[in-house]
């Protein structure tokens, strides 16, 4: 130490696939670096005194600490360190939104290219998987049972917590398979489905048990959890429930909400059919609805199923668009045409019910409403219609409605979501705790997860105090 | 793994089995339905739980063979395994006392009335039950029926058995003889729901139908199953499958029923083509 750090303005690019080639394929897109590259990219790190990308991860991750030992070819050390904030680092470091996070807040950035921090955490959760998983067997069990609703992101990182401290742990997840969005919505270009397989085996190590099959609220009932002898409960059901525009023509044949659009290519493998027996319909023309992350994943889908032509509308304009920036220039390669400022008003169909187009009109944005963003205000008489045979809806989800259905006395939120203390997860009940984005409404992994942990200290406290 | 206990071909191309899956018998009642998944690559269906026996802890489906996923599940044997069975899904239906009540079940439409006729006779009300297919070698459960019915009438369409003519015919003659009805259930094809809607609405009996929509994850999460009721959107396997036949909106139901008609027949003859068929 003591010489000042040599400053490095650009950051190591990560390879990808090229568009060309994988337009045509589903693996995934940014292949991952080097040990070299990793090594490179993080000797830019100027670990500053006051590191402000910890700020910016919503789990405060020791940023410069696990970059450093990257730098002393300590990967070992580094996922150890990363691990003690995260449990999901291969996932995060894929689909966090990184450049308005740790990234967005790295002092880098002021005068260059910000550290990667994303690709380095990828980087060393690849290393670690590819030395094979590691268990370190849970020290001391603990009396106490917990019952987890929901294998997304929010309840396996609680059950994985709970495990760790000792408690036998059951999750309930109602699909046939586990991982909640990271299964069915988020593509496997961007999220291979091996990793997803890797972290719950890891928590199965653990100790915890998974049922599959089983919906709460239908298959057995919060009484029934109870009876069962459970000392606590987490909910993590997540946003699911999709919502619809109310315009005309919106129950078309080849009208799909994202969710089911993605669920039948993801979770049910229908790129593979007829190999796999879930059939997806688009024909050569597909428009999607939205701004978001799943309108870009769904986008970038249809492209793969051999759409010609795939359209985004969006009502505002590409400054506003929820979407991770380096999504939209993802689907920018890869060919999708975007139409801005445009909303649709009418989904146009045949006489047997298929789609074969879409009005829409063209909005202008006018002054910021409560949210802070200027509104889109449709332009009179600007309508224009697009020739198409799918539309897939992508304009936001509410909560997952039977578990909630069934559980009256749980206290809701103005928006319909589960009233949780910020801090534990506590709900109204006692003994229930919840996270994820049954709570926030649709949020994101590194909440979710975060909220996961969270949840699992505070159940760990409320038992031990109860079995006193 | 949910193993099939017993299996049994009541008419051709229709199949009686029973499953194992103890968690589903647990909580299953009158008009709740499952989704099985045969093997990894399988598709997920929704199927009606035509009966439950909570003590064992099985449950009875009957499926016709329609396309690629019933006919493999037909080849099934006793002791072979299901990858998945999920449920109870759906709202239980909805049940009345006290009252005269009429049951129709069309073809495999049969299977999904009779325990909603079970338990509305176990109500107490007046069961009197129609039951209708194509011909008499299509129909089943016909003593089944009768055992939960105050009155069964039989119909087919070619008169092979029973009053000749469709399930609708029974229906308006029973009006006519001046039977003072309170409630009409009918499940069947989406056709035979539109028109015993449209024969009760006009003489304005209540009816109630089980929506047979094409479904993914049954939980409320895709939209697959979307229908439209009294002018909103609605997804059948969480805000039904049973609703207001009156609200229903069957024609586009009709079209969504064939949306993926195409694939359905690719899928269909790969595995006949697979199976030397
Ligand atoms: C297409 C798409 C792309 C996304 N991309 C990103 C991204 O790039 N980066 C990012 O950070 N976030 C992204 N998100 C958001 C992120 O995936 C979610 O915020 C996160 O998954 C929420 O986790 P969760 O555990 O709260 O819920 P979920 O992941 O929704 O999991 C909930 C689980 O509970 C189960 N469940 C529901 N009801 C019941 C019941 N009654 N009984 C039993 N089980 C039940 C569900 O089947 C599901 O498996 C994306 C979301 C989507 C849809
Ligand atoms: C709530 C509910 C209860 C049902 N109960 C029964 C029952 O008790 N017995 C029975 O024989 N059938 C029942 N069905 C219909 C059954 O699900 C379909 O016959 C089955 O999915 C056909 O699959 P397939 O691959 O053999 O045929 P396919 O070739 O795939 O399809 C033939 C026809 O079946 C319908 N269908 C296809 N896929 C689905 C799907 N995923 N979900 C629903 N319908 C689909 C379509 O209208 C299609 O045109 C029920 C459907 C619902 C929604
Ligand atoms: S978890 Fe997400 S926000 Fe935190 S350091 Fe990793 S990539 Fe950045
Ligand atoms: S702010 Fe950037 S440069 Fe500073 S320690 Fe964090 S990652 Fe390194
Ligand atoms: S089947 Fe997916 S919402 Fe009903």
């Amino acid at each position: 130490m003591g010489n000042l750090p040599k400053i490095t303005k650009k950051s190591v690019p990560m390879a990808e696939q090229s568009p060309e080639e994988r337009i045509h394929n589903f693996n995934e897109v940014p292949l991952g670096y080097t040990p070299e590259e990793a090594i490179a990219e993080a000797s830019r790190c100027l670990h500053c005194v006051n590191p402000t990308c910890i700020e910016g991860c919503p789990v405060h991750i020791r940023i410069p600490d696990f970059i450093q030992a990257i730098k002393d070819g300590d990967f070992a050390k580094s996922i150890a360190i990363i691990k003690e904030d995260s449990s999901l680092p291969a996932v995060c470091g894929r689909v966090c939104p990184q450049e308005e996070q740790c990234q967005e807040k790295c002092i880098m950035g002021k005068i260059g290219d910000p550290i990667f921090i994303g690709k380095l955490e990828r980087f060393v959760a690849d290393w670690e998987a590819s030395q094979g998983i590691e268990v370190t067997p849970v020290k001391g069990k603990r009396e106490g049972k917990v019952a987890i609703i929901g294998a997304g992101p929010a309840g396996l990182t609680a059950a994985g917590e709970l495990a760790k401290y000792g408690y036998e742990v059951v999750v309930f997840e109602a699909l046939h398979d586990t991982g909640g969005v990271l299964r069915y919505g988020i593509p496997e270009f961007r999220l291979p489905k091996s990793i997803i397989d890797r972290e719950v085996e890891y928590i199965k190590r653990l100790g915890v048990k998974i049922e599959l099959d089983m919906v709460i609220g239908r298959t057995l009932s919060i009484d029934d959890l109870w009876a069962d002898g459970f000392d606590a409960i987490f909910i993590g059901t997540g946003a699911g429930l999709p919502k619809f525009m109310g315009i005309p023509g919106e129950n078309l044949n080849q009208v799909y909400s994202a969710n089911e659009f993605l669920t039948r290519v993801n979770l049910m493998k229908a790129y593979l059919f007829p190999e796999y027996d879930t059939p997806i319909k688009i024909g050569k023309r597909v428009g999607i609805v939205g701004g978001g992350n799943v309108a870009m994943d769904a986008a970038r889908t249809a492209v793969r199923l051999g759409a010609e032509k795939v359209y985004v509308i969006y009502r505002r304009t590409e400054k506003e668009m929820p979407a991770r920036i380096e999504e939209i220039a993802h689907a920018k390669e890869e060919g999708i045409i975007f139409h801005f400022l445009s909303n649709p008003v009418e989904i146009l169909g045949d006489a047997d019910g298929n789609v074969v187009g879409m009005k829409c009109i063209r909005m202008q944005l006018g002054e910021p409403d409560e949210s802070g963003r200027r509104k889109p205000i449709p332009i009179e008489g600007s309508e224009f219609t697009i020739e198409l045979e799918t539309v897939v809806t992508s304009i936001g989800t509410g909560p997952n409605p039977i578990l909630l259905k069934a559980f009256p006395g749980l206290k809701l939120n103005r928006r319909g979501y589960i009233e949780a203390d910020p801090e534990t997860g506590a709900t109204s009940i006692e003994g229930v705790y919840a996270g994820g984005d049954i709570v926030t409404g649709s949020a994101t992994v590194i909440l979710a997860m975060g909220a996961g942990k969270k949840s699992a200290k505070a159940i760990h406290e409320y038992i031990s105090s109860k079995k006193k | 793994m949910y193993e099939i206990l017993a299996t049994r071909m009541l008419a051709p191309k229709i199949f009686e089995f029973e499953v194992k899956a103890p968690n589903v018998a647990r909580k299953a009642q009158a008009g709740q339905f499952l989704i099985i998944r045969l093997h990894e690559r399988g598709e997920r269906i929704p199927l009606t739980i035509a009966d439950y026996n909570r003590d064992i802890g099985s449950i009875t489906i009957v499926f016709q063979v329609v396309g690629k996923t019933t006919d493999e599940l037909s080849t099934f044997k006793e002791g072979d395994k299901l990858a998945d069975v999920v449920g109870p899904l759906g709202n239980p239906s909805e049940l009345e006392n006290g009252k005269k009540v009429v049951l129709i079940g069309g073809g495999v439409g049969i299977a999904p009335i009779y325990p909603i006729a079970k338990s509305l006779k176990e109500a107490n009300n007046e069961v009197v039950s129609i039951i209708g297919s194509r011909t008499a070698e299509l129909l089943f459960w016909e003593d089944k029926m009768k055992q939960v019915s105050d009155r069964l009438i039989v119909c087919t369409d070619d008169g092979t058995k029973g009053r000749k003519g469709f399930v609708t015919e029974a229906l308006e003659g029973l009006i006519n003889e001046g039977e003072k009805i309170d409630r009409v259930w009918a499940i069947g094809p989406m056709i035979m729901m539109k028109f015993v809607a449209s024969v009760a609405k006009k003489y304005n009996v209540p009816t109630t139908v089980s929506l047979n929509t094409i479904m993914v994850d049954g939980t409320g999460m895709c939209g697959a199953c979307r229908c439209t009721v009294d002018g909103k959107i609605k997804f059948a396997c969480a805000d039904g499958p049973e609703f207001d036949a009156f609200k229903v909106d069957f024609d586009e139901l009709l079209k969504r029923a064939i949306r993926f008609k195409e694939e359905e027949k690719i899928a269909y003859e790969r595995y006949l083509k697979g199976r030397g068929a």
